[in-house]
């Protein structure tokens, strides 16, 4: 049973005001994958606070530095549950894992951050291994 | 901001990896842990002997990937338990 959106609302907005794409259906969660002219990231967004807590904070640091992707969308695990499973689908070679992150580049995964390696850190820390990916697969702005 | 139940203990929502005195290993989220067992949800297991993948192998591909969580809820009695540490905390010689 999804979440109650009132309870969800305030944790999707710490990504949406940072100018984060939400992708609430099967078909956004494709047409924005199918978009490959430039690296993306994707957030899967969860209530848990033992991980998310971290992880929202972390997208905010992380996307003030000079080199980030263009695209940065998010579906939100045990909300938008048709979306959080067709997004899935694209990576399905990694255990569901929420939150994660994922970036993609002409196509092919090129990063993939699961919960146990969010969940035990800081935002600072977290942000700085998003930084990295993004120096190393983004062009800087 | 999210959902924190700071009731139930430091390793609450955290993946861990819980080695038995048996050939089964636990990866799971840590939901309880008391005197008498350790409760884990969400959790995938290894059993050495029976996978295909040696016990080593698959702690370095479930330390890259995380868990599948196959198992909803594995309850391991604390006499079992031979170690139990965070996964991202894993160092695999």
């Amino acid at each position: 049973m999804p979440y109650d959106p009132q309870l969800v609302a305030p944790m999707r907005e710490e990504l949406t005001r940072l100018g984060v794409q939400e992708l609430t259906t099967a078909a956004a969660v494709d047409e924005w994958i199918a978009e490959n002219d430039s690296p993306g990231l994707l957030i899967i967004n969860s209530v848990c606070g033992c991980a998310a807590g971290q992880a929202r904070p972390a997208v905010a640091l992380a996307l003030q530095h000079a080199a980030r992707p263009a695209r940065v969308a998010t579906v939100f695990a045990g909300q938008d549950v048709e979306a959080t499973a067709q997004a899935r689908s694209h990576f399905a070679e990694f255990p569901p894992s929420s939150p994660s992150m994922v970036m993609f580049k002409n196509g092919e995964i090129v990063h993939f951050l699961p919960r146990h390696r969010i969940e035990s850190r800081s935002a600072q820390e977290i942000a700085q291994e998003l930084t990295e990916a993004f120096q190393k697969h983004c062009v800087t702005a | 901001m999210g959902t924190f139940h700071h009731d139930k203990g430091e390793l609450h929502g955290i993946t861990v990896v819980v080695v038995t005195d048996g050939p089964e290993l636990f990866v799971g989220r840590c939901d309880t842990i008391t005197a008498k067992q350790v409760v884990l949800l969400d959790v995938e297991a290894h059993v050495e002997g029976e996978n295909a993948s040696s016990r080593q192998e698959y702690l370095q591909r479930v330390s890259m990937v995380g868990q599948r969580g196959e198992i909803p809820r594995v309850v391991v009695p604390t006499e079992r338990v031979r170690s139990l540490q965070r996964l991202a905390e894993l160092e695999i010689p």
